[in-house]
């Protein structure tokens, strides 16, 4: 009783109908770290259950892909790769890749996903996609080891060198890519409240921006003209090319654009927080 | 009451909420443009509906208009109003599912917010897994959880099903396990929408009981939206009542429903009533009937004794030819309980406005009280479950007084015996010769 009491003077929630923009309430996302872990693994959960195959589709999904583009691009196109083995040229670009799209594909569809819970309940929404970053990373981890296997067998015939000390980057270049997906998601799916037609062009801008991305190709293969330039404007090509440079031992690391691929990314996470929270008020609304 | 700072829970000071009527912007970004386009040039918007003209520019809707509350600690208040009324506005925006147009709310405490049960659960996760998941939602942590989950179990009365896929639950197993999850939070306010209306009866007075306890003994604070006027009596000891968005009424709870079953106003003595301004509801989503206005016959007033029949001329349009309907008439008490029905065979009729018809019903063995009149056109679907075509609850009120033909052995009342008097049961005593 008296515990009761004393709990109406502990906690105290304002409402208004004034918004402060430059509040980004990630103290409240930290007392709701329980359910961002429970939402991850609800994820999983639910993709494979009742699948033949369960998480095995992990690893065929970067194998299936990664073949199709040894095919087209290194045999049909003839695209080089540095060098290095194409297999596993192509399993390594499309892990990281697959990573950030899902990063960014995932949350463009937040609110319009979650519309029924989100207008019945309230947690702080942010929750939602951070915890598909999560996933990702969990996904992205284990295609990695799919990596790894294959890695090994090239390190043990001597195609591929890795920069085994890089590897510490990794989780760097995860945390960056991952921030910036989740940047640029949450402003798409901020946007779809009101404009659906968004999440389709989202979609196709992706693919497209893989292909303004070295992935099938490597960055080295462009020479030095105002097109590489323009490529390495593209903030996700720095991190990219670092996690190439550890897993292949070959990679474009320039610190120049890396800082401007991080201050870029800090914008936009900061930006989308900020739409995110304001939208997340009265999305209810309109969706 | 005291208006001292400390005792309260929740206090909202000129809330309004206002909602854009009909389609927001274009939907698509394309027809947005397009209007913008359209606006600069200082063309007429391509977007705009025929007959939708200046005056519907911008249209909206005030949904709440200027709330001003204070409800205080260990209180169990209800909220009352038709359809429409801003009650489910309220508690959307004091559980920050939205935010409000204008105005502060400040809530002392935490808040548990049930405007649905069983959000977030996933019917492919097993029953704890879900009770994990809604758990966090609902603002517990993982131990805190885990302490409670025995508990929650138990009451759910699911224990056997706790590790099976929600999918394969009965409706009412999964209302349950969900009501117990929110049930066992420790928040000190709690919000509820009528979630009571779902489950079996034992259950409902489970969570009532529950709901009492939270805010008699523990000293938590209830708000309780329902249409139910008996949970409502049960549960809360002050309603308040919204009307149109505004608070029209607050105070005990006898009186807010009185209020809101407008029982002083709006149902006078008259013998004529006209549907217009009544609420019509058509469950298939178009009507093709329309009742109009009620005129009793052959009466000065609206008292009758159940030896007599209710004899009145309804008027309405249908708006194309009938093969087949029904009409009904029911009979509800001052909860708006239905308490008897009479129907119809199947009427044919042309299309036509203004069409009249006469209806006689027997009052027989309907014992004394107050009753509301609703009036339905039904129709009959597939599945031989009849849906209403044009529907009027309380379309207007009778008055039945003792007759002479009941045995007045003792006061009839209505709570405990209803509304129906049926014929003198036979009580044969076996004397036992020996």
């Amino acid at each position: 009783m008296s515990e009761i009491t004393s709990n109406y003077q502990k906690y105290h929630t304002h409402i208004s109908s004034k918004h402060k923009w430059f509040d980004l309430k990630l103290n409240e996302v930290w007392r709701y770290k329980d359910l961002i872990w429970l939402f991850t693994k609800r994820t999983f959960v639910v993709t494979y259950k009742q699948t033949v195959l369960g998480p095995a589709w992990l690893f065929i999904n970067p194998i299936l892909t990664s073949l199709i583009y040894t095919f087209v691009f290194g045999g049909i196109a003839g695209m080089s790769t540095d060098g290095i083995p194409q297999i596993i040229f192509y399993l390594t670009s499309t892990a990281i890749w697959t990573f950030f799209a899902s990063c960014v594909n995932n949350n463009a569809t937040t609110f319009t996903l979650n519309a029924s819970v989100f207008g019945k309940v309230y947690f702080p929404r942010l929750t939602t996609p951070i915890s598909n970053i999560l996933s990702s990373i969990i996904q992205f981890g284990i295609q990695f080891l799919l990596v790894l296997g294959v890695l090994i067998f090239f390190v043990c015939t001597g195609e591929v060198h890795p920069n085994w000390w890089a590897f510490s980057l990794i989780p760097v270049v995860l945390l960056h890519l991952g921030m910036m997906g989740m940047g640029f998601g949450i402003i798409v799916s901020s946007l779809t409240t009101k404009y659906r037609d968004l999440t389709v062009l989202i979609t196709f801008g992706v693919q497209l921006w893989m292909y303004a991305t070295p992935i099938v190709y490597p960055l080295s293969q462009l020479g030095d003209g105002t097109f590489k330039t323009l490529l390495m404007i593209n903030p996700v090509t720095i991190p990219v090319e670092i996690f190439r440079y550890a897993v292949l031992g070959q990679g474009t690391i320039n610190y120049v654009f890396l800082a401007m691929s991080w201050v870029f990314t800090i914008i936009v996470i900061v930006f989308g927080i900020m739409v995110f929270n304001k939208v997340e008020r009265t999305f209810m609304d309109t969706v | 009451m005291s208006e001292n700072r400390k005792d309260i829970a929740i206090r909202v000071s000129g809330v309004k909420k206002r909602y854009r009527l009909g389609q927001i912007g274009g939907g698509t970004l394309q027809a947005d443009l397009q209007s913008w386009w359209a606006r600069v040039r200082g063309k007429e918007d391509p977007n705009t509906k025929i007959g939708e003209g200046e005056r519907s520019h911008g249209k909206t809707f005030m949904a709440l208009n200027g709330i001003d509350l204070s409800i205080y600690q260990g209180e169990a208040v209800g909220i009352i109003g038709s359809n429409g009324a801003g009650k489910s506005t309220l508690l959307k925006l004091l559980s920050k599912v939205t935010a409000p147009t204008e105005g502060e709310i400040d809530i002392y405490g935490r808040i548990a917010s049930m405007l649905e049960v069983g959000t977030g659960f996933h019917p492919e996760m097993t029953g704890r897994e879900n009770v994990y998941l809604n758990g966090a939602i609902l603002g517990m942590t993982k131990e805190e959880i885990d302490a409670k989950m025995e508990k929650i179990i138990d009451f759910s009365e699911v224990r056997e099903f706790i590790d099976t896929p929600v999918k394969r639950y009965s409706s009412g197993m999964f209302v349950k396990l969900a009501f117990s999850v929110a049930a066992h939070l420790d928040s000190e306010i709690m919000i509820m929408d009528e979630v009571l209306a779902v489950g079996d009866m034992a259950f409902q007075k489970k969570c009532l009981t529950k709901m009492r306890e939270a805010a008699k003994q523990d000293g938590r604070t209830v708000l309780y939206v329902s249409h139910n006027m008996n949970t409502i009596r049960q549960l809360c000891d002050r309603c308040i009542v919204l009307d149109k968005g505004k608070v029209v009424f607050e105070g005990d709870t006898e009186s807010a429903i009185k209020v809101y079953l407008h029982t002083d106003d709006d149902y006078e003595n008259a013998l004529f009533y006209n549907l217009d301004n009544r609420n019509h509801v058509s469950e298939n989503g178009f009507s093709v009937v329309k009742m109009k206005s009620v005129q009793i016959l052959e009466k000065e007033d609206v008292s009758f004794v159940n030896t007599e029949s209710l004899k009145f001329r309804l008027i309405f349009d249908a708006y194309k030819k009938i093969n087949g309907i029904g009409f009904r008439v029911t009979l509800m008490n001052s909860s708006f309980i239905p308490v008897a029905t009479s129907y119809s065979n199947y009427l044919y009729f042309d299309e036509g406005k203004d069409l009249e018809g006469n209806i006689e019903m027997k009052l027989d063995s309907i014992r004394e009280g107050e009753y509301y009149i609703a009036l339905g056109f039904f129709d009959i679907n597939t599945a031989s479950l009849p849906y209403c075509n044009d529907f009027v609850s309380g379309a207007f009120k009778i008055k039945i007084s003792k007759s002479p033909k009941n045995k007045q052995l003792f006061m009839w009342n209505n709570e405990h015996y209803g509304a129906y008097e049926i014929e003198p049961l036979s009580f044969n005593i076996n004397v036992n010769v020996n």
